[in-house]
């Protein structure tokens, strides 16, 4: 057939229970195809998936039992939203893998405090009528009341206002760092990359091309990503640039803190002499 | 979801072909003689033409046979179908007798022909669509029925929309095949259960892609809007339809062997 292409090539990837991983690549690169992979919505051509060292395409009914286990949350998951009430659209998910009855109650409660919204505010509202990040917020809501171990996201911050951006990204931490969750997560904005995620995976056309912390990263590797079309946080690049013309700044920086400090200290010894 | 790949409405492949370059509005009109003349024919020489006719223009037009034949596959239950009916419901000479059943040689005579005219119709249509990309169809359309302007039918209108329509039958594909995985992300199921459950299931796909299809033909119409269309009046064509030598030739051809096996 002409209209197929193979869009992962030789992926060799671990991921460990509680990682933080981020995942940059360009439009294309086959990004959203190895998260479709992980929770077997996917089937590879060639070669295996292995979540607790099972392989999940081994059996075809244990399939439901891996999206159990892996919440994946699609680009602009506010599409997928159909039912009346915002507590019914969190039920769905639970509902499908047979949570009913207080148990299912307990679930929608406990899944709108991790994202942050009052359960009895939102609970009867419709969900067509939230804004553009309570929608966002919701649909993560709605993976997580199937208590996925692993949560993946692509682009949670697309296309939002600054603030909502902001709000999702602590639920996001939230999720990572008082609930536990492993997270993976594909986005754009490296800003966010370089300070959230604790390892980011670069790719290029279907392949992984790095795999390294953030810092690593974009501290030798700022011509390979600048190579392959990709920037740099802002804060990183301007700090790169000012040591390119020659000030005495150390590389890799990743936060508006560090810059800080080394600018400060840069002023300190200019003024000395 | 291999369900939603397998179907080839309005598949246009580009080919740099004699046919590709043919006005639509030639090509229509010799669809809609092959589909009247087939469903006229009554010999088995006549068929012969039309066939050797038909995969002639496939051969022309560089799309390999494989694309339009794929066109057949969904109905080739139907074309099963009123073959068998044919064959036993067809009262003359019987020739062959099963239980109360009774097989007649003008049953197999029309039930074959039958099955011949849906197989040239599918063939027919989809060398039409296989050759001519959705935009050039529509324009077609338009020029044909403008004489419908006359008496106040908005032929301008109506190609529009087939146009748009057309263009937005592979996004809304995609559109669902995403909702269906989102949906599957939450454990849905689309595999098991009775009819009604079945049905009950499909409520989730179908509520989403509205919604979605309501947003995008809200915003549609707004871009339009603020690029000022306001439908077929006065209203010119960036792409002119022109008949040329080449296509009176492939008409008259067209008609000479339509006559042929007509006789």
């Amino acid at each position: 057939m002409p209209f197929e292409t193979e869009a992962l090539k030789n992926i060799n990837l671990e991921i460990d229970k509680g990682e933080f991983v981020g995942i940059i690549g360009h439009t294309g690169c086959g990004k959203t195809t190895l998260l479709q992979l992980l929770n077997g919505l996917l089937k590879p051509t060639k070669g295996q998936i292995l979540i607790d060292n099972i392989d999940i395409h081994q059996d075809k009914r244990k399939l439901r039992e891996v999206r159990k286990k892996i919440g994946l949350s699609f680009q602009y998951p506010e599409a997928q939203f159909f039912e009346e009430t915002i507590s019914k659209e969190i039920a769905f998910g639970p509902n499908n893998m047979g949570v009913t009855g207080k148990e299912l109650d307990e679930r929608i409660q406990k899944s709108l405090k991790m994202v942050d919204m009052d359960y009895h505010c939102y609970k009867d509202r419709s969900p067509f009528t939230l804004s553009g990040g309570e929608m966002r917020r919701l649909a993560i809501a709605s993976i997580l009341a199937i208590e996925p171990e692993v949560v993946v996201l692509d682009e949670p911050t697309a296309s939002l206002d600054p603030q909502s951006c902001s709000k999702i990204l602590s639920v996001i931490v939230n999720l990572h760092q008082k609930y536990s969750k492993t997270i993976i997560m594909v986005s754009h904005n490296m800003e966010i990359m370089a300070e959230l995620a604790k390892r980011i995976i670069v790719m290029e056309k279907g392949k992984v091309i790095m795999d390294d912390t953030p810092r690593n990263i974009f501290q030798y590797s700022i011509e390979k990503l600048e190579n392959i079309g990709l920037s740099l946080p802002p804060v990183t690049y301007t700090m790169y640039k000012l040591k390119k013309i020659g000030k005495p700044i150390s590389s890799g920086i990743l936060t508006v803190e560090e810059a800080k400090d080394e600018i400060l200290k840069l002023a300190r010894s200019i003024k000395r002499k | 979801m291999m369900f939603f790949r397998s179907i080839t409405i309005g598949q246009y492949i580009y080919r740099n072909s004699i046919i590709h370059r043919l006005d639509p509005r030639v090509k229509i009109f010799v669809v809609i003689l092959i589909i009247t003349s087939v469903f006229l024919i009554n010999s088995w020489i006549g068929f012969f033409l039309i066939g050797l006719y038909l995969f002639t223009n496939i051969y022309l037009s560089k799309v390999h046979p494989k694309y339009v034949l794929k066109g057949i596959r969904p109905l080739i239950f139907i074309i099963a179908f009123t073959l068998l009916i044919h064959f036993f419901t067809t009262p003359g000479e019987v020739i062959y007798h099963i239980w109360i059943l009774n097989i007649t040689r003008e049953g197999i005579q029309r039930g074959l022909f039958i099955a011949v005219r849906l197989f040239y119709l599918i063939l027919s249509t989809s060398w039409l669509t296989l050759t001519t990309s959705p935009i050039a169809l529509t324009d077609g359309i338009e020029r044909i029925l403008s004489f419908l302007k006359i008496i106040r039918i908005p032929a301008h209108e109506i190609a529009m929309m087939m146009t748009i329509a057309l263009r937005f039958i592979p996004t809304l594909m995609e559109e669902t095949e995403k909702i269906i995985k989102a949906q599957m992300a939450r454990g849905a199921d689309f595999e098991s259960g009775n009819i009604v459950k079945r049905i009950q299931n499909f409520l989730p796909i179908i509520i989403p892609l509205f919604v979605s299809a309501f947003h995008r033909a809200d915003e549609l119409s707004i871009a339009m809007e603020a690029r000022c269309y306001r439908g077929g009046e006065g209203r010119t064509h960036y792409r002119q339809l022109l008949i040329t030598k080449v296509d009176y030739i492939f008409m008259i051809v067209t008609l000479l062997i339509l006559i042929l096996s007509y006789l």
